[in-house]
């Protein structure tokens, strides 16, 4: 995944709208019925499942074993939803919103900075080993370091508590968000950064005067994908913690299923619950996010 | 100020007074994400090579044993049978994945308004976790009260994740429903910079859609597809969240890849002397997939468009 990565740092995320050309536009496309036909079926692959989530939730445990699996609830109920929030799961959801935010914050800033630095001093020898250390990141799978992060965590003392989860999180969304940042900033001309310094300011004014509101845009890419990414991580939580109090939301929806068991309608109402929030945050995002992978990869 | 590394920056000598100061003043802003990359994410790394050479049961003390952990992994057959398992998932979730993702993304790429908006709902399963997507097809598949009980088909009511064949199907179908749609957009973008010339060129020469699919499309997406199937194949290595919620390795062991058999000696019988090699492996199995298909790839950085 390096070599790969390193082979798209050229790319250029700002660019919203893609290249003037338009090869499958009208002509090609317009009648491509197998195209067509595989959107249509993908729509129903994808929907399926996600409708019967939704219906089944707002079931009656009693009518999801007699009705149909699919029609909607003939009764429709709350009863699910406040028994998932009668047990616990306004805690698990703070402690999911505290470990996504105690993530993307430092995450995003450290980025930045760590961005700022490998393209304004790109001549620096040690700037670009630290560069190619970032890139190195991106093949480092969680999974295998997940040992001795467990062990580092503990002589820390920070075992069973939420920073156990946030401290790694941020290590390991650090090399993508400063690849997409970095790549981002060089497109930035650089005679606004050498008028600004002849105007006296420093490099840290500059970082918040300059490059902080040109990189909006891929700061909310790095953000909503670190966010998700957190908001879901299963292994961290279930490796580093270990009392209810610590849980997050992955685990509270696993931990469900074993509570309820055959009360499938309240674990699904856990399942919504738990997926409302990032929901929410595509629906702002998503433009943002869409185009900054589909760019940083595509080329 | 002073020059630049990007490729189309001209040399500014005017500027070279500035240089040794400037990069001393920049330099620092790195040190806050390399100080947590490296005690978090490298460190661990070299850390787990370490730990593969010691006894440990993850509470008490750490012993260095040599290389007793790496032979007796070595000779146990549940290595190869995880290796094999890993790479039945790699395989198959390629070949479902790629072919589909390909057509998607091409469809993706047209014009429409109503191709973005059906692209927008592709989009949700990926914002699901591996275990909200795991707890809810483990409730669909329930032979007694799923899906197929529920419809009534005979069909559908199959013991979905008790059967090992059929486990590895199901663990296959959501991963291609949940990362299709990624790969998808990866693909979409790569068509929509293929140059119009091209397509162009082709129609005046009569070319039909199919024709025009395999003579322009196809070979235009070459690395695109190298790109994606990296992607594709290293990120099968890790499928744990899932797998681990879902059958848990199961029935028996016919589902238990490489992380999960790591996670099942490390956390579950704590040998972490051992799963530290399983980790190892881990790593290596992935570098030596990412570079093959970079070799596969030849020069990435020569340019698609030759010729045009």
């Amino acid at each position: 995944m390096t070599a790969l990565l390193g082979a798209t740092t050229d790319t250029q995320p700002q660019q919203a709208t893609p290249p003037a050309s338009h090869p499958v536009g009208r002509g090609w496309s317009r009648h491509n019925w197998l195209a067509g036909l595989a959107g249509w079926f993908w729509l129903a692959v994808v929907l399926i499942p996600l409708y019967w989530i939704v219906i089944t939730s707002f079931k009656a445990q009693s009518d999801y074993y007699q009705q149909n699996a699919f029609a909607p609830p003939g009764d429709p109920t709350l009863a699910n939803y406040r028994l998932v929030l009668e047990n616990d799961f306004v805690r698990y959801f703070f402690n999911s919103v505290l470990v996504a935010v105690g993530t993307t914050v430092p995450t995003v800033i450290f980025s930045l900075m760590a961005a700022y630095a490998i393209v304004r001093g790109a001549h620096s020898r040690w700037l670009r080993r630290v560069q190619g250390l970032f890139l190195m990141g991106l093949a480092i799978p969680l999974q295998a370091a997940i040992i001795p992060i467990y062990l580092v965590i503990i002589k820390l003392g920070l075992y069973d508590s939420l920073p156990a989860i946030a401290i790694p999180s941020i290590a390991f969304a650090i090399p993508l968000a400063v690849l997409v940042l970095s790549n981002f900033l060089r497109d930035v001309p650089r005679d606004l950064f050498e008028s600004m310094r002849l105007d006296g300011a420093t490099e840290w004014t500059m970082l918040w005067r300059l490059a902080f509101p040109l990189t909006r845009p891929a700061m909310v890419t790095v953000a909503v994908y670190t966010g998700v990414t957190v908001w879901n991580g299963f292994l961290l939580p279930l490796v580093l913690t270990q009392s209810p109090t610590e849980r997050t939301m992955p685990l509270a929806v696993w931990s469900f299923q074993g509570q309820f068991q055959v009360n499938v309608p309240a674990v699904l109402a856990s399942v919504v619950l738990s997926t409302v929030p990032i929901v929410v945050l595509y629906t702002i995002g998503r433009r943002q996010l869409v185009s900054g992978l589909s760019e940083g990869f595509s080329k | 100020m002073t020059t630049d590394a990007a490729p189309l920056a001209p040399p500014r000598p005017s500027s070279r007074g500035a240089r040794a100061g400037q990069s001393g003043s920049v330099a620092w802003m790195a040190l806050p994400a390399l100080a947590i990359f490296l005690g978090f994410a490298v460190l661990p790394l070299l850390g787990v090579l370490a730990l593969s050479f010691t006894k440990w049961d993850g509470l008490g003390a750490i012993h260095p044993i040599g290389i007793g952990n790496w032979s007796s992994v070595l000779a146990d057959p549940s290595l190869f049978h995880s290796l094999w398992v890993t790479f039945e998932v790699m395989l198959f979730s390629w070949l479902v994945q790629t072919p589909i993702a390909l057509l998607l993304g091409v469809f993706m790429a047209g014009q429409h308004r109503y191709r973005a908006v059906l692209a927008v709902f592709y989009f949700v399963p990926l914002l699901l976790s591996a275990a909200a997507i795991a707890v809810t097809f483990k409730a669909l598949l329930d032979p007694n009260f799923g899906l197929g009980p529920g419809l009534h088909s005979d069909l559908l009511t199959q013991n979905w994740l008790g059967d090992p064949v059929l486990a590895m199907g199901v663990i296959i179908f959501i991963v291609s429903w949940q990362f299709i749609p990624f790969h998808a957009l990866i693909y979409q973008g790569a068509v929509r910079q293929i140059p119009s010339s091209l397509y162009e060129a082709a129609a005046l020469d009569g070319a039909g859609r199919m024709r025009t699919f395999f003579s322009i499309t196809l070979p235009q997406l070459k690395y695109t597809v190298i790109t994606s199937s990296t992607l594709m194949v290293v990120g099968s290595l890790t499928f744990f969240d899932l797998i681990f919620v879902l059958t848990a390795g199961g029935p028996g062991d016919s589902t238990r890849v490489l992380a999960l058999e790591m996670y099942r000696r490390g956390f579950g019988a704590n040998q972490m002397g051992p799963a530290s090699v399983l980790a190892v492996i881990l790593v290596l199995v992935g570098l030596v997939i990412a570079l093959g298909l970079r070799r596969l790839g030849g020069n990435a950085d020569e340019s698609q468009l030759e010729g045009v």
